[in-house]
């Protein structure tokens, strides 16, 4: 992949930033995501940290199974303020 | 790893960072600091990193007037090359009770006397600053333009940056195990990459400092308590200030980059080091955030997790030396709102370490303020 292809859509990030970050010593997904706001996205790094770990590897020649992969965060998928109001308690409950 | 050092600093969160970075700023050649995972994994990069001056008390006024002030001089300080992305959109704080309305007016007089620049709003001033604020229920605000937040990474990454160029040693995913005391003084500290013999060791673990503490065999008076906070998608800007209230128990802001960052005080919070995400506290926020802001209602939330408040019987810090052992230091018991004090803690701890006169007075926030029964009393807190 080239230094600029896009590897977080959501935080719009270049494959080049996120060498640069490895290169100076943010060797875990966590520590980049914290950096640049890599996989804090809507989709929760679904997308970019597999890329993410991947390139932690080349870099560092340790094999992906020995980088601490991110924490997943609830929730799975986005969702608004005012659904989660509305299905709390009751109020779920009345829409069926 | 280095064998010997003049003070190691447990905890690399912005209270261990800022310590080592005043202390080498003042000269002082080997200081280490010793940090389990990366730097901020603690509260610190779990935080809403809101700054106030509003406070109720005077010593709290002047620990967040100056970290304010240094704040604002930091770009220059620290030479980060980074942004620490501090946002001065004001704190608008809402009264939800006629004694709290008393407390506010109380507040206002403290704070200016102490050249703090916070007024007190009628509900019709206050949305002037929010135009979509709910004032029902409400019965009067405060604001101050120089209150704000900032991103705790960049914060806390700024601090290390700059004591690392002054000669610090930060060791990053390595734990202090045992502090080795003899005849009551700090002889050094163990890791599980290896021991460093010091005199001096600074408790700075935060959700983790009682822990630490009892490494040297010190039982100190604070519990951790889980606090949750989530995050929404980056939007518009729509939110200027940080919106809190003590009574509704929420505080919410818009980061520069557009998310909306929330957050309230959960009931029945579990009293230990669990920092995982619970469904109540999503619905009780959800509900109160929209029935305050509604528009919000609209705004998908997308993360959220939670990070420990180390708390005190006064939620009041624990800063300085440790009667009981020699060269043992204290920046515990935050209570929530250690981030906003962090370039205060710094120099504080710096300062009595080297037997200074403190920039400010110290001593009320001692260990033996408990055996002594001089608690101090904040009336505005989360
Ligand atoms: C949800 C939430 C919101 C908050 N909002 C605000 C706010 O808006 N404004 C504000 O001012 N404050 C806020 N706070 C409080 C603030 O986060 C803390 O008071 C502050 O970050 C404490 O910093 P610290 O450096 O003392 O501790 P921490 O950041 O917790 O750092 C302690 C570090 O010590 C490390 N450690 C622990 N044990 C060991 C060991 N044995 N060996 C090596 N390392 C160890 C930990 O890994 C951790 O990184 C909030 C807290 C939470 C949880």
């Amino acid at each position: 992949m080239s230094d600029n292809s896009i590897v977080c859509r959501c935080s719009d990030l270049t494959l080049e930033d996120i060498r640069k970050l490895i290169k100076k010593g943010y060797t875990t997904f966590d520590e980049i995501k914290r950096m640049n706001r890599a996989g804090m996205g809507p989709c929760q790094g679904r997308t970019c940290m597999p890329i993410i770990l991947k390139e932690i590897s080349i870099i560092t020649g340790k094999p992906i199974s020995e980088i601490a992969p991110g924490t997943y965060r609830p929730p799975v998928k986005a969702i608004t303020l005012g659904q989660i109001v509305e299905t709390s308690e009751g109020g779920g409950n009345e829409h069926d | 790893m280095i064998k010997i050092a003049d003070v190691v600093i447990v905890g690399g969160g912005i209270s261990g960072v800022a310590i080592a970075y005043n202390l080498a700023k003042k000269g002082v050649k080997n200081v280490a600091v010793i940090e389990k995972s990366y730097l901020a994994s603690g509260a610190t990069g779990r935080c809403g990193a809101g700054i106030r001056q509003q406070w109720g008390t005077k010593m709290n006024c002047k620990m967040a007037k100056f970290s304010c002030e240094f704040f604002e001089n930091a770009k220059e300080e620290l030479k980060y090359e980074g942004d620490i992305e501090f946002k001065q959109g004001g704190y608008l704080i809402l009264s939800s009770t006629e004694k709290e309305h008393e407390q506010f007016k109380k507040n206002i007089v403290l704070q200016n006397s102490l050249g703090i620049p916070s007024r007190l709003l009628t509900l019709e001033e206050a949305k002037e600053i929010v135009p979509f604020l709910n004032t029902d229920g409400l019965v009067s605000a405060t604001f101050c333009q120089k209150d704000g937040h900032l991103n705790p990474f960049h914060t806390t990454e700024a601090f290390a940056k700059a004591a690392e160029r002054l000669g610090v040693e930060i060791y990053r995913y390595t734990e202090v195990k045992d502090i080795i005391i003899e005849h009551g003084k700090v002889k050094g500290i163990r890791t599980d990459k290896g021991d460093i013999s010091t005199n001096i060791v600074v408790n700075a673990a935060g959700g983790h400092a009682q822990v630490v503490a009892k490494m040297a065999g010190v039982d100190i008076p604070v519990y951790s308590e889980r606090h949750q906070i989530l995050v929404t998608e980056a939007i518009e800007p729509i939110l200027d200030p940080m919106v809190m209230s003590f009574s509704l128990n929420l505080y919410c802001q818009q980061v520069p980059h557009g998310g909306l960052i929330m957050g309230r005080g959960d009931e029945g919070e579990p009293r230990d080091l669990r920092v995982t995400a619970g469904w109540h506290f999503l619905e009780e926020m959800a509900k109160t955030i929209t029935s305050l802001l509604p528009p919000l209602k609209n705004v998908r939330m997308i993360r959220q997790w939670a990070g420990l408040y180390n708390i005190t019987p006064d939620r009041q810090p624990i800063l300085g030396a440790l009667n009981e052992v020699e060269g043992l230091y204290l920046a515990v018991g935050f209570s929530g709102h250690g981030f906003m004090f962090g370039p205060a803690t710094g120099v504080l701890i710096a300062e009595s370490i080297l037997g200074e006169e403190t920039t400010l007075p110290i001593d009320m926030l001692n260990m033996n303020r408990f055996e002594k029964g001089q608690l101090i009393f904040e009336p505005s807190v989360v």
